[in-house]
């Protein structure tokens, strides 16, 4: 095995771009004040990271192609579920919010979801 | 249809039959299976059978991936431009974020708003949930019916009608096709 066809450029750099935005998602999470932001940091920037890590990853080793595609899918789908679960449990057990908040409806509307 | 007056289950609109039903969800699983797999030799199409059939034996009256899709030509036209769209989105998503968390300043509004959607079945609402978590600073945070709370890390505006508008419209146009 060798790393020197254009591929393998290709898929390196597209493996360096995703572990940069994993970095930057890694920054938003200490520089968020409030667990609901930093759970948007988290889920985006983890998400494409990890995409584009192993569309990369692809691109190295093309025979792996469809299994890392059926890992995408797998992770496109459950990333969301479980920050959603996470945002949802941290607002029904009364996490502090940011005060620059604006607006909270879920809280307006507490008494009739209950 | 019936002037028993007993109700009749509606057929293949809203519940497809139980058959109909596990066959899909015996193809879709088979199908995951031999990808997974990577490989056609007999014992891994056996185990592929026997796996998935058990599964979709007792599972064939759950939702399934594919229940409620609209398997025409225009469903999957617009299954094709959504994932197109939400790539889009999801990048554009990453780099306002990437953007946001470099600012020294971190210029938030965040806000919790509620929007509604139009859309009625309920893995299209999931669909819906789970693109708008994944693109631009927003994260639903809990579905109740027709309204969804959605918390937005630049909240542009918090009234429902105008929240909706951003937020839903874009992606609700194609879901609307695919689970019409």
């Amino acid at each position: 095995m060798s790393f020197s066809g254009p591929l393998d450029t290709l898929g390196a750099l597209v493996l360096l771009t995703g572990a940069l935005f994993l970095a930057l998602g890694g920054l938003g999470l200490v520089r968020m004040p409030d667990v609901f932001n930093r759970i948007q940091a988290g889920t985006k920037a983890t998400t494409l990271g990890t995409l584009l890590v192993l569309i990369g990853a692809a691109l190295i080793m093309p025979g792996w192609a469809i299994k890392l595609l059926l890992i995408m899918l797998f992770l496109m789908f459950t990333n969301p579920l479980s920050s959603q679960v996470l945002a949802r449990a941290a607002h029904r057990s009364g996490a502090p919010m940011a005060p620059q908040t604006q607006v909270d409806r879920l809280d307006e509307d507490a008494e009739e979801l209950a | 249809m019936s002037d028993t007056g007993v109700p009749i289950p509606a057929k293949g609109t809203t519940a497809p039959p139980l058959g109909r039903f596990a066959t899909r969800l015996f193809a879709t699983l088979f199908l995951f299976w031999l990808l997974l797999n990577g490989s056609l030799s007999p014992a891994t199409l056996l185990s592929g059978v026997v796996v998935a059939g058990v599964i979709a034996f007792f599972f064939s009256r759950n939702l399934s991936f594919l229940s409620g899709f609209n398997l025409t030509p225009k469903g999957i036209g617009a299954g094709l431009m959504f994932i197109g769209y939400f790539l889009k989105e999801l990048v554009k998503a990453n780099l306002a974020l990437a953007k946001l968390v470099v600012t020294p300043s971190l210029p938030l509004s965040p806000a919790i708003v509620k929007v509604r959607t139009r859309l009625t079945h309920p893995v299209g609402r999931l669909l819906l949930a789970n693109a708008i978590t994944l693109t631009p600073g927003t994260l639903t945070t809990e579905i109740q019916g027709e309204y969804l709370y959605i918390h937005w890390v630049v909240a542009k505006d918090t009234e429902i009608d105008a929240a909706t508008q951003e937020i839903v419209a874009g992606f609700e146009q194609y879901l609307e096709v695919m689970y019409g």
